[in-house]
């Protein structure tokens, strides 16, 4: 069952599967209808095995695997949840898993996720049950790092990273809270926004507080990473701990504001980010009703407008940051859906797009499954 | 046993039934035998501080009641109830 996209949605889980040349994509779903389906992820270490985050509109937040590639789905035993307070404190609770990410190749079954209000939650079996991450939850700054600005939807923790060379490493993102770093397997952690701009907060010039919408970590070379903020696209070459500000190259009329940036899964100097309307008001839609992908080959130094076979006009969505992925083939294979349940696919690196699915409900979530 | 009506989003854990029965002297207790009887029913309407959740309201006979303190007798009703609007 190679070449599978599975598409989270406001109202369900669907998947699109193409064949071998990625030419031919059948639509099948919904499961789940009615579920509000954040992320659904692979398993790199064991590719039968799927986790996805779901709730629905009345009752609270909880998690499903499969073992089946996505056949069957069995809910988790013990959610993400946060400890219960003693008296005095503030309660937390968890209201919607929005992030997914399968953990290190030397611990199979280990997997992440992250939350709203910001919580760390870690599953050893494969996602049946779920700790709360005390270290990060727990951290004394916790309340500073995740205060957020009230926004409606609360702080979302996202973009967990997991080093590859060790379990130990890790990274995590929260919008708005910033980027931190962790370098002893999640107990201790570290803000890292040095360069980053946070022109929103009365004093843009803080270590934490920032709105980072997707991070991202090349597999092939893990100290490269990527970051799409709300103000603006970075890469960060570790060890140094400045974010450059790349989106600096986009054309001024486009800007750097987005949601999505995705790696290439062998060259870690290319990215393709999905730039929005970050003007006025903030419409977050596409850019003057013309929407277009944007690649850079060269690590962000310049950047190419890709456009072909994309609507030329009137065409207003937004792509969510979980919602744009790359394959692993030969020639990769860019993925995107959209707020208004289209899906759109290229299997030139971007060259040429064509939609493969429409009238879906909004895509919150989609990922390629091998 | 204290009959409990289930709304139609938590039948998955019921097996599709719409009335259900269950122990308790509180409304805590009959939620946790209605849990150990249907695993992974109780999150979905409590939450991890004890809380009813937003969108869940709790009716013992016709009382709505917001505090899982209340006590129960052998001839209450529990209504489980989904509120929400919107599309």
């Amino acid at each position: 069952m190679a070449n599978t996209l599975w598409i989270g949605t406001r109202k369900g889980l669907f998947s699109l599967r193409a064949d071998a040349r990625r030419r031919t994509w059948r639509l099948s779903g919904p499961q789940m209808l009615g579920h509000i389906i954040h992320h659904v992820v692979q398993d790199p270490r064991e590719p039968r095995r799927l986790v996805l985050a779901a709730k629905t509109g009345h009752l609270g937040p909880t998690v499903y695997n499969s073992i089946d590639r996505g056949r069957h789905w069995q809910e988790a035993k013990a959610p993400p949840a946060f400890r219960k307070v003693a008296e005095g404190e503030k309660p937390r609770a968890v209201e919607r898993v929005f992030w997914l990410t399968p953990g290190n190749p030397s611990e199979p079954g280990a997997w992440y996720a992250g939350s709203s209000p910001a919580g760390l939650f870690r599953s050893e079996d494969h996602g049946l049950h779920w700790a709360p991450v005390a270290g990060f939850n727990d951290h004394p700054m916790h309340p500073k790092w995740a205060a957020g600005l009230r926004t409606p939807d609360g702080e979302l923790l996202h973009s967990v990273r997991v080093d590859p060379r060790s379990a130990r490493h890790l990274y995590l993102a929260i919008s708005i809270g910033g980027v931190f770093e962790s370098t002893d397997g999640g107990a201790d952690w570290a803000p890292l926004n040095e360069g980053v701009a946070a022109d929103f907060l009365p004093n843009p010039d803080v270590p934490y507080g920032h709105d980072p919408h997707c991070v991202i970590l090349h597999p092939q070379q893990p100290d490269r990473l990527y970051q799409q903020n709300h103000c603006g696209i970075y890469r960060l070459d570790r060890p140094a701990r400045r974010w450059l500000r790349i989106g600096e190259h986009m054309p001024k009329a486009i800007g750097d504001v987005g949601f999505p940036i995705v790696a290439h899964p062998r060259d870690p100097d290319t990215v393709w980010v999905f730039p929005m309307d970050g003007s006025k008001v903030w419409p977050r839609t596409s850019i003057n009703g013309k929407p277009a992908v944007y690649r850079s080959r060269n690590a962000g130094r310049t950047w190419q407008r890709l456009a072909r076979g994309l609507p030329r006009a009137q065409a207003w969505f937004t792509v969510l940051r979980q919602a744009m992925c790359a394959d692993a083939g030969p020639r990769v294979g860019l993925y995107f859906g959209t707020t208004q349940g289209e899906v759109w696919a290229s299997i030139d690196e971007g060259e040429s797009w064509r939609c493969i699915a429409r009238h879906l409900p909004e895509i919150y979530s989609l990922t390629y499954a091998s | 046993m204290i009959t409990v009506r289930v709304p139609s989003p938590l039948r998955s854990y019921t097996a599709g039934a719409a009335q259900v029965s269950a122990s308790g002297r509180t409304l805590a207790e009959l939620l946790g035998n209605l849990d150990r009887h249907h695993p992974g029913m109780r999150f979905r309407m409590i939450d991890e501080q004890e809380r009813i959740r937003p969108h869940i309201r709790i009716f013992i006979n016709q009382r709505e009641v917001q505090a899982l303190t209340e006590g129960l007798g052998a001839s209450d009703e529990v209504h489980l109830i989904c509120a929400l609007s919107g599309g």
